[in-house]
């Protein structure tokens, strides 16, 4: 399948009421963000074939899986959606290897290749033989992942695949996953209240609420747009920043973001790796001249590129630094009007901490809970 | 007249009868009692308290009325009787095949309860994975479904056995006591019992039925455990 879903799905699901419309591109990850109880899963639910919307329509590139004005509702079994669950749900009574082709026997016959790519990519050669029940959590999920996979479905869902697992299995299966989702060529929705996950894994954000679809878009624009409002009560605009880890020193890991270096809590990741940073808005202090014994230590060269005045009465102000990145800060309006700041003025940013998944003491999973 | 141990060919026959009867009973009720527990656990239809109560009706019903409705039923004037001896030639009543039918009938109940809770016991989220990779009803059924309520339909398979082994009021009255035909170990300890000097000959009966017994117990844990092993429990 060649193109991107799009989803657009209304109705009432006992007092719940769902009404959510969005695209998910034809590669990448599309992240469903939200709270517990936002409706990310019932939207699932309906992409899948298990709830019915009262009028909607769900495309899968040119395949129409359900128009209600048409009349086309495919059943489940016909949709080609391969379909992940929380607690992983491999049949107990076949063996991994069994699991893992039940999908693909049911969609044309087993590929050889396919098999042994899937297996290699999530790393199965030593689990084929096992049953379920002799495998952990963490395998579990990497199985499940597998079995959507092989059945070569048009769209893959992810519903929390993670949040069953504890931390240190978390860190196990996330590799994995970024493998997949740089090799799949399907849209992948994945559906988390995790903001590290989200951070980690998705290009694109779908952030829901109660049932509405509040922001949608590149991951690092609703970021910065400050409306991912799932961030465990602590709702701000933050900046994602692309970086590669730098060198390790100490307590501290050096990654470079565009140019710009940011010091991090000690990362376990080698030098070199691809990682995401965020930097919350009301992490950021502004200052017109070079600060000077400060305790934090990443300060920054920058120009201001504008000022927007928020609802909460301050003053989210975009700073481009002297190097690469755009960071984010959040400012009172008295402080906006007694520095003079302006659009093109100097300044140097004073971030006071970096979130990134992977850092020691996992800043980034502080916001989750 | 000999020893405790001296099991004449009465007994033989007996012990023959009954395992055939009982059988023929289970390999013919167990696909109809799976079925029907599938219906029961999984299906929304009109009738369906209707089949449930007919299915459970023999367990609340005395035996002997059972045989005697299978009579009504089967017999050479009861409607399924007459056309079975029109269409196909076959009498029933009276026969090994009778006492089989009564037994099974009896033993039903006992069976779609079996099944039907190991059904009920299963991870409805496993069905939906399977019908996620592209599985349709039937083949969800055989695929998942029943692989998983094994353990329930070995279990519906053994007790059904014994329950057909022990029965006496259905098959006596459908059936009839016709040695080496219908004259299963209940009923020949019976006759054994309403005959002058027959004790012994019970006793050995009755101490036949007991080694069965324990025999189908040992037997029903150990394909319990293989079982569950198998489905990965």
């Amino acid at each position: 399948m060649d193109g991107p879903l799009s989803v657009a799905g209304r109705g009432r699901f006992g007092a719940f009421s769902l009404d959510v419309a969005f695209e998910a591109p034809a590669a990448g990850v599309t992240a469903l963000f939200g709270r517990s109880g936002a409706g990310k899963s019932l939207t699932l639910g309906m992409i899948a074939g298990a709830v019915r919307p009262a009028q909607g329509r769900i495309a899968a590139g040119a395949r129409v899986l359900f128009d209600r004005a048409a009349g086309i509702d495919l059943p489940m079994e016909r949709r080609r959606i391969g379909w992940v669950f929380q607690d992983a749900r491999l049949f107990p009574h076949l063996s991994v290897a069994r699991n893992l082709a039940y999908g693909a026997q049911r969609a044309g016959g087993l590929d050889a290749s396919a098999f042994q790519a899937a297996v290699g990519v999530l790393g199965l050669e030593r689990l084929l033989e096992r049953r379920p029940r002799d495998l952990s959590g963490g395998e579990r999920q990497r199985v499940a992942v597998g079995r959507a996979l092989l059945a070569r479905p048009d769209v893959l869902l992810m519903d929390e695949p993670l949040s069953a697992l504890d931390q240190a299995r978390k860190q196990e299966v996330l590799p994995y996953l970024e493998r997949l989702k740089a090799e799949a060529r399907i849209p992948i929705v994945y559906v988390t209240h995790a903001l590290s996950e989200v951070v980690r894994l998705a290009d694109r954000l779908v952030v829901l609420e109660a049932g509405r679809v509040t922001a949608q878009g590149p991951l690092a624009e609703v970021l910065a747009s400050g409306e991912a409002p799932a961030m465990a009560g602590r709702s701000d605009a933050a900046a994602v920043l692309e970086g590669r880890v730098g060198a390790h020193a100490g307590a501290l890991t050096a990654v470079d973001c565009a140019g710009a270096r940011l010091l991090t809590p000690r990362l376990d990741a080698p030098p070199g790796a691809a990682v995401r940073l965020v930097v919350l808005a009301r992490d950021v202090l502004l200052a017109l001249h070079e600060p000077r014994g400060l305790s934090a230590r990443n300060v920054l060269a920058g120009q201001l590129l504008d000022l927007k005045p928020r609802a909460d009465g301050t003053v989210l102000a975009r700073v481009q630094l002297e190097a690469g990145p755009v960071v984010l800060a959040a400012i009172t309006e008295d402080a906006a009007q007694s520095l003079d700041l302006r659009p093109g003025v100097g300044v140097w940013a004073v971030v006071k901490s970096v979130a990134v998944e992977g850092a020691r003491g996992g800043l980034l999973a502080l916001f989750d809970e | 007249m000999g020893g405790l141990f001296d099991i004449g060919s009465e007994v033989w026959s007996a012990l023959g009868v009954s395992l055939v009867v009982a059988g023929r009973a289970v390999l013919f009720a167990l696909p109809l009692a799976v079925l029907a527990a599938w219906l029961l656990a999984r299906g929304r239809f009109p009738g369906r308290t209707a089949l449930d109560a007919l299915v459970h009706a023999p367990a609340v019903l005395p035996p002997v009325a059972v045989g005697f409705g299978l009579l009504l039923l089967f017999g050479v004037r009861g409607p399924i009787g007459a056309w079975l001896q029109q269409a196909l030639g076959v009498r029933l009543v009276f026969t090994s095949q009778a006492a089989s039918l009564a037994a099974g009938v009896m033993a039903f109940p006992l069976m779609v309860r079996s099944v039907r809770l190991s059904l009920e016991a299963a991870d409805p989220g496993l069905e939906i994975a399977a019908r996620s990779l592209g599985a349709a009803t039937w083949d969800r059924l055989f695929s998942v479904t029943l692989p998983l309520a094994l353990p329930g339909i070995a279990g519906a398979a053994v007790t059904g056995f014994a329950a057909c082994l022990g029965e006496f009021g259905a098959v006596i009255t459908f059936a009839g006591d016709v040695p080496g035909e219908t004259r299963t170990l209940p009923i020949a300890l019976y006759a054994a019992l309403q005959t002058p000097g027959g004790e012994g000959e019970a006793l050995r009966l009755a101490l036949i039925a007991l080694a069965i017994a324990i025999a189908a117990l040992i037997a029903a844990d150990l394909l319990d455990r293989r079982v569950r092993a198998w489905t990965g429990r």
